[in-house]
């Protein structure tokens, strides 16, 4: 069987990614999820979360994305994110401040609050910075 | 000297439209410039989540979206992606044929035809040309958004849902090169599946939450991914035609006033030489 699949990362900006891997650890909605060659074929949505690829040879890659699709199809693993970074170019203390910004809006929120806006740039920021913790290790 | 008055006033008015033409040449390459990167950029995107819905069309899903019914052609549509300025040679014309082409080919068959214009060129064409124009939106600039489309796409697809319309497709031009925009019809639903054989047969993919919920999302991105791209791509073509029309112009006037100026010489060396002799006749009759 073959040991490697091909993966495309693509966004609606640019390619991020596209090349044989050993396996993917993407984040669905229904918790992570990991894809290694041979698997079956599936359509799943992804939430903001730290993608890793691991490529021949055992090296790591990580990369960052914001929500999208991820399709699997024998021997091709296709990505469709609505923004992705690799994990490398993510703004550590950008994350932190959005982070700390928005429970400052819910600590004090006003009656037009917008509670599901700033829980999702919270929900974002700790994703940025889950796969900047993955790649620092 | 009174000789030629018009024509040095001719020439000095080509060249103010050569400066122009010039001008706008120099525009539209820069700006072209940047409309073919954007281009570039969405186009990878736009492939992939193509070759994903034909995946998907080829499944058997527990769930099965109405995008993907083949229906008995009775009413189609059209979303015409023109450009919102003249100027570009022929580009807007082309895609007009093009649109007329396939509209008449479908009254001919006795199917009916709705309109969705994209740019200020296609609401005037169908405004004279006379089509049921369902939906239209203008002046998206430069640095068109997929928020601006979404609107008038949405017409269509509520009337696809609907069973008012059973088929859609985008008319838009195709950026070749720089010197080739090609005008095409493509069809955008219902959805077709890829021409890729292995994929034939009965199976299905497994659905993270549940297929209906992640399907709908999905075709809505593909829809708008699909028509966004066309649209970015149609105005990398605008900018192209502009900038070769434009050239073309430039080129042309400086013609015509190499013409003029040899006209001009012409008439005052004659102007001079009848002068001359005119002198040297009232010298020698003195």
């Amino acid at each position: 069987m073959a040991t490697t699949l091909h993966c495309d990362i693509v966004s609606a900006e640019k390619s991020i990614f596209s090349g044989s891997v050993e396996m993917i650890v993407a984040t669905g909605v229904l918790g992570d999820l990991g894809i290694v060659p041979g698997h079956a074929a599936l359509l799943t949505q992804l939430i903001p979360g730290p993608v890793k690829l691991t490529m021949e040879g055992g090296a790591e890659e990580i990369f960052y994305v914001s929500g999208g699709f991820l399709e699997v199809q024998p021997g091709v693993t296709t990505l469709l994110a609505d923004t992705a970074e690799r994990a490398e170019d993510l703004d550590e203390a950008a994350a932190t401040k959005a982070i700390e910004e928005a429970e400052q809006e819910i600590a004090d929120r006003q009656a037009d609050f917008d509670y599901g806006s700033a829980a999702a740039r919270i929900a974002e920021a700790a994703a940025q910075l889950r796969a900047l913790r993955q790649h620092k290790r | 000297m009174a000789v030629g008055k018009e024509i040095r006033t001719q020439i000095s008015s080509i060249k103010n439209t050569q400066k122009i033409t010039s001008a706008m040449e120099m525009v539209a390459a820069s700006k072209m410039r940047k409309a073919q990167d954007r281009m570039e950029l969405g186009k990878p995107y736009a492939q992939r989540i193509r070759a994903v819905i034909g995946h998907i069309a080829h499944a058997t899903p527990e769930y099965h979206h109405v995008f993907f019914d083949t229906r008995e052609v009775k009413r189609v549509g059209y979303i015409v992606v023109s450009t919102d300025r003249g100027l570009c040679g022929g580009l807007n014309t082309n895609l007009f044929k093009a649109t007329v082409a396939a509209m008449k080919a479908n009254r001919d068959a006795n199917i009916e035809v709705d309109v969705c214009a994209i740019g200020a060129k296609s609401m005037n064409f169908f405004k004279n040309f006379g089509g049921n124009v369902l939906a239209s939106v203008r002046d998206m600039g430069e640095k068109p958004e997929a928020a601006d489309i979404v609107g008038v796409v949405k017409v269509m697809l509520d009337k696809f849902e609907n069973g008012e319309l059973d088929q859609v497709f985008v008319v838009s031009n195709e950026f070749v090169n720089t010197m080739t925009q090609k005008p095409t019809v493509q069809q955008l639903l219902p959805l077709e599946p890829s021409d890729e054989d292995e994929l034939k047969g009965h199976w299905d993919y497994l659905y993270e939450p549940d297929a209906q919920e992640l399907l709908d999302g999905l075709l809505d991105r593909y829809i708008e991914s699909q028509v966004y791209q066309a649209v970015v791509e149609n105005n990398a073509c605008e900018q192209a035609a502009r900038m070769i029309a434009m050239k073309n112009a430039t080129d042309n006037a400086g013609d015509l006033i190499d013409n003029l100026q040899l006209v001009y010489n012409k008439a005052r060396q004659a102007a001079i030489t009848q002068e001359l002799s005119e002198i040297v006749g009232g010298a020698s009759a003195v």
